[in-house]
């Protein structure tokens, strides 16, 4: 496996990242409270996108169930589908139930470890615990083996997971293509395992944020990032921590939209379709 | 002296603590964060607690994973779990039921080996809920001799009573019933099986000095984290 030394390049908008990602794709997408690239989840909504598999790091909430509603999903692997405080995601849970969708059960760690398997381009790594969990007997990629440096020591491996494709949102770009954010490092996890890289971000700065002590540690390198593209209160009605904080508001509005099918066409097209493409 | 249903279930939860070092409370667990606070209080900020998923509040800074990396390696003392069933095996199930599916598993296959004690706490009690076998083992609640954990589950705390876990005997046992229940109200409403004493003690209710530090400095800490639940308990 051979991952990309990336030139970044800078794109118009959320439209224009949506491109990039292919149907089939497989993308590793980040918890509701890390900020999540919601414009371009409905540019992918608006473009149609079709048999894309979701990868909860480690849980997803509100970008799956819109994909999801939206008939774009073929697959999801997660530890967790919710809505946080606004309840169950209601288009997962219907799809989950109907077996519309095919859904891989993980635990939180497991997919963490995966993803650290590919960082470190190794083929697997073990985590403890998790055995006797039904998951195991489920999830196709993972493994017990006896510990080689101990006797009758059972032990499971987490199978290296290579996202087709990271996607989330960034307080920062700069020019060099170097995105910040912050203490949210899942997103480094998730761009450093990942084929290609897309970020939408809040603002632009100019320069290099590597040369700045203070903001490099909060940095991923431009290396890991494929393409960025401008998308102020590109995580709403999430939050983007330190700019603005989660919709609550408008999330319990989708909750109860979201219940019926009708209700989410009704959520689509005022929210999604009505927007114009940048 | 009057008391709310969740102010009892607190002062429960904070003796199930008792002397830990560190409590992790999940976003949407209010009760255990009440109870933790209350510790806190009495106990010159003892324990240190954790608050998941919120921006502040917690000590990581390396993203989600952190949790986990912090409870491998035995940093934290005490963990909540919940289900949408729990069996009396101490399994728990946050999948799937007779159809129904539910969030998913989040990190409890991991947490209830790697933290040193798992309190199990669902208000619902109902045949329901506690059920003799759980549909989908999420998390379960024992392993054999040969398979590595630190900790496991340490008791069943409901809306209606305690339960201990016996880990030899891999049954709970009824400890005490809540003051609006009683011994054969429960027996009706638990699906398993359990040990439970020839007279079964009721829950001790919150002292004064308790529910003082319930409704001023704690109730005060609980309504910046969860203001909805905070509202709903003391009006405001």
């Amino acid at each position: 496996m051979n991952l990309p030394a990336n030139q970044t390049r800078h794109l118009a908008g959320p439209d224009a990242l949506a491109r990039e990602i292919p149907d089939g794709a497989s993308i590793g997408l980040p918890p509701d409270y890390s900020p999540v690239a919601m414009a371009v989840v409905r540019a992918l909504v608006r473009r149609g996108a079709k048999d894309l598999k979701l990868i909860g790091v480690p849980v997803l909430g509100l970008c799956a169930d819109i994909l999801i509603g939206a008939g774009c999903v073929r697959e999801v692997e997660t530890s967790a589908v919710t809505l946080g405080e606004a309840g169950l995601a209601p288009r997962f849970t219907e799809a989950a139930e109907k077996g519309a969708i095919k859904v891989i059960d993980a635990t939180c760690p497991m997919i963490h470890t995966g993803l650290q398997a590919t960082e470190k381009g190794v083929p697997f790594m073990p985590l403890r615990g998790v055995l006797g969990a039904d998951l195991v007997k489920h999830h196709p990629d993972w493994k017990t083996i006896d510990n080689p440096y101990a006797k009758g020591d059972p032990i499971l491996l987490a199978k290296a997971i290579v996202p087709d494709v990271a996607l989330f949102h960034a307080r920062w770009a700069d020019e060099a293509g170097n995105v910040w954010v912050g203490r949210r490092r899942e997103l480094a996890t998730i761009a450093h395992a990942s084929k290609a890289c897309y970020v939408s971000y809040e603002e632009l700065k100019p320069g290099d944020m590597l040369d700045e002590e203070l903001l490099a540690p909060g940095c991923i390198g431009s290396v890991y990032v494929t393409a960025v593209a401008p998308a102020p209160r590109g995580a709403w009605p999430l939050g983007v921590p330190g700019a603005y904080g989660i919709d609550d508001a408008h999330l319990m509005h989708y909750a109860r939209l979201a219940k019926t099918a009708a209700g989410f066409r009704q959520y689509l097209d005022e929210f999604v379709f009505k927007t114009v493409a940048a | 002296m009057s008391y709310a249903r969740e102010e009892l279930l607190a002062v429960a939860i904070a003796r199930l603590i008792g002397d830990a070092r560190h409590v992790a409370v999940g976003a949407a667990s209010p009760i255990p964060a009440m109870a933790v606070f209350l510790l806190q209080q009495k106990n010159r900020g003892m324990p240190r607690v954790s608050l998941l998923q919120k921006r502040s509040g917690n000590p990581f800074t390396e993203g989600s994973r952190e949790l986990f990396d912090l409870a491998g390696q035995g940093r934290i003392d005490v963990f909540f779990l919940g289900g949408a069933q729990i069996d009396g095996e101490a399994n728990i199930n946050l999948v799937e039921a007779e159809g129904k599916r539910f969030p998913g598993s989040f990190g409890s296959a991991f947490m209830y080996f790697a933290a040193k004690k798992t309190i199990l706490f669902r208000e619902e009690h109902s045949p329901r809920v506690l059920v003799k076998k759980v549909d989908f083992v999420s998390a379960p609640g024992w392993s054999p001799p040969e398979v590595q954990r630190r900790g496991g589950p340490a008791a069943l705390l409901t809306g209606k009573a305690l339960f201990a876990w016996q880990k030899d005997a891999r049954r709970f046992r009824l400890e005490s019933v809540h003051p609006d229940s009683s011994a054969q109200d429960v027996r009706a409403n638990t699906g398993f099986e359990y040990d439970a004493p020839a007279s079964v003690p009721q829950t001790a209710p919150p002292t004064s000095a308790e529910l003082a530090l319930i409704r001023g400095p704690v109730a005060r800490v609980i309504a910046e984290n969860y203001p909805g639940f905070a509202k709903r308990v003391w009006r405001g």
